[in-house]
């Protein structure tokens, strides 16, 4: 009787467990489907190689990724300079040098800005950094270089948005690091920057690298920070003052409803999804691959 | 011993190349890293002190009760946030429901019953995988999944299967006034003769002049006219020439009324939300369910409980506070998440709370980015009113949270 109900439950949790995969699959099928319908009327190879996008003005439509892949790779780098190097001292400082009064400070504060919603990071980046960059833009070059939209805004807004994962994922890291490494360091009369420097940080690096891959994920994949500030013309560009279209500021365009739902504009968004959710599994795929290995350094 | 010489190193040297460095400069390096790291650390706290400043100082003066009870309005001077807030409790409600037991499920199905193999490393990478996977690609999975169910039942207006509604076909009589008919469903068109049973909508006058429209519908025989013009004006009298499709049809949905497929309704956005969060759950509970000592296991084991008793009765129960603290962290990422619920198409102007399961919604997250992309000052004030709404009930969740944590924080001494 017991081993019947131990059977029968242990049916239940798979049958839950299989549900996630369940949802991968589902996820990959209806963004196979839809793209392959859309590439029934534009060309692949104008998809991945098309140097212009413009599928809402215009005469002629253009479905070309890549003003949409640069936008995104723009915003994402310049939240990547923004919160990368920080993050990576705030953990260093927070594990190895503040003391535990700051330290439980510090890290509440983490805490909140990892929990606040991200159309709040909009809202903010609408408010504050852009009127804040067109002030610092005028004051350097004497013009007006700085429009109400601009990557550089949006990146720094996401920039702060992935701050707390860096940091929380490189502490936990650096944690990791066995407490005998240390001692050794300070007992060949290291001071606290030459063991965190020359051996804490390279011996937890593995996991640091995974941090700032999955970091880069959440800033690749962030949607109403870009919708908000970055803007709604697609162009290739590296100036972090122009302004861009993200893949998921895009879609965010298509959704809301610029594009009857029937036409080629509202199938490219699956095209688009399509590129994006590659790039984020394989993102996501590297840095646990990393941690995995990371993990096993030192179990 | 025998290859001391080996090893000698020539000291004098590696100081004049400047290895090792001077003690009091290695010192010196150390500290001024120590006060560079606390200014770069500083940056956080500053970064949330401006992000906070900034929404108090544009958000407290447009903050008032009728902020609170008012629905949207075009005029920003009366908009407010009601619908949108309780469409948040309302979708954060169902996906808790829905995603508390298939997270834990699956996160004890890992943790305790399967066996580690191929098919688990799978379970366990494609769980990681679905933690990054940007939340507005959830929102196509629910737009396909549950708004539209693949396009196979039929249509969002014109569902393949409804169960427990009343539908009404609507008509128009001679002093304008809507009159209701029942009929099967939203294909039947009612054939309308005179002493035909109508219902209309009970109209009080308010005290101010007024018109309230309440939810009670008396019964009125219809009277069918052919000319339009010569019509007594009182109600229930409709035109022939109007009487043959109905205006619109309505449909009276108690609580347990179900479309297929769902629409933009508020139970395919909680279901989107219970996609997004579900591999939160399962890895938070993962790691509450491995908190829970093996003493405690291997003490029930050695009691001859078996497994399905360890699990109910051991490990469940010692690892639910850190479940429930996961669990309210996973509802306030729901709660503040605009991007896939955006993707399903919810209309932007709600002014109704929604009563049951099949209606239309929206959340405080979307009004918000609604007012954040206008250019006139009001509306962004009205954004920031919105956003410390949205934070304190974040703040709610998270006082909870807490709570729980501290309540049944050594649940096993």
């Amino acid at each position: 009787m017991q081993g019947s109900w131990d059977v029968l439950a242990r049916a239940a949790l798979l049958g839950c467990a299989c549900f996630s995969i369940l949802i991968t699959a589902m996820i990959i099928g209806i963004l196979a489907y839809e793209t392959a319908r859309f590439f029934g009327e534009v060309s692949v190879v104008d998809f991945l190689t098309g140097l212009e996008w413009n599928p809402l003005l215009g005469e002629e439509k253009h479905f070309g990724i890549w003003p949409l892949i640069a936008g995104t790779l723009l915003v994402t780098l310049v939240a990547a300079i923004f919160a990368l190097p920080i993050g990576l001292v705030t953990a260093i400082f927070l594990s190895e040098y503040a003391p535990a009064r700051l330290r439980s400070v510090l890290k509440p504060v983490l805490e909140v800005l990892a929990g606040i919603p991200t159309v709040v990071y909009g809202f903010f980046a609408v408010i504050v950094i852009t009127p804040s960059l067109q002030w610092l833009g005028r004051l350097v070059s004497g013009e007006a270089i700085f429009g109400p939209y601009s990557a550089a805004a949006a990146g720094i807004a996401v920039g702060i948005m992935i701050l707390p994962i860096v940091t929380s994922l490189s502490e936990d890291a650096i944690r990791a690091v066995p407490r005998g490494l240390r001692d050794g360091a300070y007992a060949l009369g290291s001071t606290r920057f030459d063991a965190s420097a020359k051996v804490v940080v390279p011996a937890a690096l593995s996991g640091i690298m995974a941090s700032y891959l999955l970091a880069i994920t959440r800033a690749v994949g962030e949607t109403m920070i870009v919708a908000l500030a970055a803007g709604g013309l697609a162009q290739l560009t590296v100036l972090p003052w122009e302004q861009v279209q993200t893949m998921t500021a895009y879609m965010v365009q298509i959704f809301l409803g610029d594009a009857p739902a029937t036409g080629v504009e509202f199938k490219s968004s699956f095209a688009v999804a399509g590129v994006l959710f590659l790039m984020t599994f394989l993102l996501t795929f590297a840095g646990y691959r990393i941690l995995a290995r990371f993990r096993e350094e030192y179990d | 011993m025998n290859r001391p010489s080996d090893r000698q190193v020539d000291f004098r040297e590696l100081v004049e190349r400047g290895e090792p460095r001077k003690i009091s400069r290695r010192v010196g390096i150390d500290r001024g890293f120590s006060v560079m790291c606390l200014a770069i650390t500083m940056i956080a706290v500053i970064a949330l002190l401006t992000l906070l400043g900034s929404i108090l100082i544009n958000g407290v003066p447009g903050l008032s009760w009728s902020f609170i009870t008012n629905y949207t309005s075009r005029d920003p001077g009366k908009a407010g946030i009601l619908a949108p807030l309780a469409g948040s409790i309302w979708i954060s409600a169902i996906c808790a429901v829905v995603a508390l037991p298939v997270g834990v499920a699956t996160a004890l199905y890992l943790e305790e019953f399967a066996a580690r193999n191929r098919f688990t490393d799978l379970l366990r990478l494609n769980i990681s995988n679905l933690a990054g996977v940007p939340s507005i690609v959830y929102g196509i999975l629910g737009l396909t999944l549950f708004v539209r169910m693949f396009g196979i039942a039929g249509t969002t207006q014109d569902p393949a299967f409804e169960i427990g509604g009343e539908t009404f076909a609507m008509y128009y009589d001679v002093t304008g006034e809507p009159l209701r008919v029942p009929v099967e469903n939203r294909s039947v068109t009612p054939t309308l003769e005179t002493g035909t049973i109508a219902f209309m909508q009970r109209v009080l006058d308010g005290p101010d002049g007024e018109l309230i429209f309440t939810d009670e519908w008396e019964p009125i025989p219809l009277t069918i006219v052919a000319d339009a013009a010569d019509a007594p004006m009182v109600s229930g009298v409709i035109p022939a020439a109007e009487a043959g499709l109905p205006v619109d049809y309505e449909i009276e949905k108690p609580w347990y009324y179900v479309q297929f497929p769902f629409g933009q309704t508020v139970l395919a956005g909680g279901l989107t939300l219970m996609l997004v969060v579900l591999p939160i759950v399962i890895i938070s509970s993962q790691e509450a369910i491995r908190s829970v000592p093996r003493s405690l296991r291997s003490g029930s084991y050695a009691m001859g409980a078996t497994k399905l008793q360890t699990v109910t009765r051991v490990t469940l129960p010692a690892s639910i506070p850190m479940i429930m603290t996961g669990a309210i962290l996973a509802m306030s990422r729901a709660i503040g998440e605009a991007a896939p619920i955006l993707v399903l198409g919810v209309a932007l102007f709600i002014t109704d709370v929604p009563q049951t399961l099949m209606d239309p919604f929206t959340v405080m997250p979307m009004q918000i980015y609604n007012w954040s992309a206008r250019f006139q000052p009001e509306f962004r004030a009205l954004a920031a009113s919105g956003i410390i709404v949205l934070l304190f009930v974040l703040l709610a969740f998270n006082a909870v949270a807490v709570t729980i944590r501290q309540k049944f924080s050594r649940p096993q001494q």
